[in-house]
């Protein structure tokens, strides 16, 4: 059986998924984390269809982390999907993205994300604010229930 | 001026006490205005009763609330709060002592950013205060006002 994920990282770009597991493999709670590289294959996973039909596992991750920027379906659109069905209503969602337009901020609190986070500029910074969202969101936050 | 504006809903005058206690350890700019239940709440969002014609009607960058509240429910205010334009995108941190699923679950539902759970002890709950601070005030980008 598939070990559940407690992180789905939706990101495209190569250099920032390997900083961001990088930074999860240090911290003390290390989670299990899924990378989907564009916004079909994040739909598929969480709500288990397509590739995913016959995969077997149970829960949604406890935080999805979403790069606007994605090949074919963008970010937002992404959010907007998953809050239209109630099976991914619920699930906490952190938009982590270098844009700072103020159009994709308000975008992404019209669609219910739940935090907007830019990327902050060089590994350690990076890093850190890594451990920091797990921290929050993996220990201190409550998810919703499945 | 501070930079940030948390708003505080919550009755009890202890955790009131201990919320205070813990912002004011913490190095951040910000300033705390405490609403003791939901109608309070709700006036000092949209300036109407006893806060009306409050003077620059900044919109908090993130409202921590209770939900154990005398008259108008945390759930409720929460509701109120998304059904409105002005302050439907408002971050909202449901900081309660209840862990019950029924009520994690409504909260979600209604469109909390985010549940915690109040601890007991002094230490932890300043370590909460201090993260949720930092999270939402630092490293959150809130939306625009």
């Amino acid at each position: 059986m598939t070990k559940v994920a407690q992180v789905l990282l939706v990101e495209d770009n190569e250099d920032d998924i390997e900083l961001a597991l990088h930074a999860f493999s240090r911290s003390r709670e290390c989670p299990e984390i899924k990378v989907v590289r564009d916004g079909e294959e994040a739909l598929e996973f969480l709500w288990r269809s397509g590739r995913y039909a016959d995969a077997q596992f149970h829960d949604l991750p406890a935080l999805v982390l979403l790069d606007l920027q994605l090949p074919g379906i963008g970010g937002l659109e992404v959010l907007r999907r998953l809050r239209e069905r109630p099976e991914t209503r619920r699930v906490p969602v952190v938009i982590l993205t270098t844009s700072d337009a103020e159009a994709d901020i308000i975008g992404g609190y019209d669609r219910g994300v739940n935090s907007y986070i830019r990327k902050p500029v060089g590994f350690k910074a990076f890093s850190e604010m890594v451990l920091q969202l797990e921290h929050y969101w993996l220990v201190t936050n409550l998810a919703p229930p499945s | 001026m501070a930079n940030h504006k948390i708003l505080l809903v919550e009755d009890n005058p202890d955790d009131v006490e201990l919320a205070l206690h813990a912002c004011r350890n913490n190095r951040f700019d910000a300033d705390i205005v405490v609403a003791r239940d939901g109608e309070e709440a709700l006036e000092y969002l949209f300036c109407t009763g006893r806060h009306a014609g409050r003077i620059g009607a900044e919109i908090p960058t993130v409202m921590v609330l209770d939900l154990n509240l005398p008259g108008i429910g945390g759930l409720d205010v929460l509701r109120s709060l998304r059904q409105n334009p002005r302050t439907r995108r408002i971050p909202v941190v449901i900081l309660t002592s209840s862990d019950d699923q029924a009520l994690v679950a409504s909260g979600y539902e209604l469109g909390v950013n985010s549940y915690i759970r109040k601890p007991a002890e002094f230490d932890a709950f300043a370590e909460i205060m201090s993260q949720l601070q930092q999270y939402w005030l630092v490293t959150n980008t809130a939306p625009p006002v």
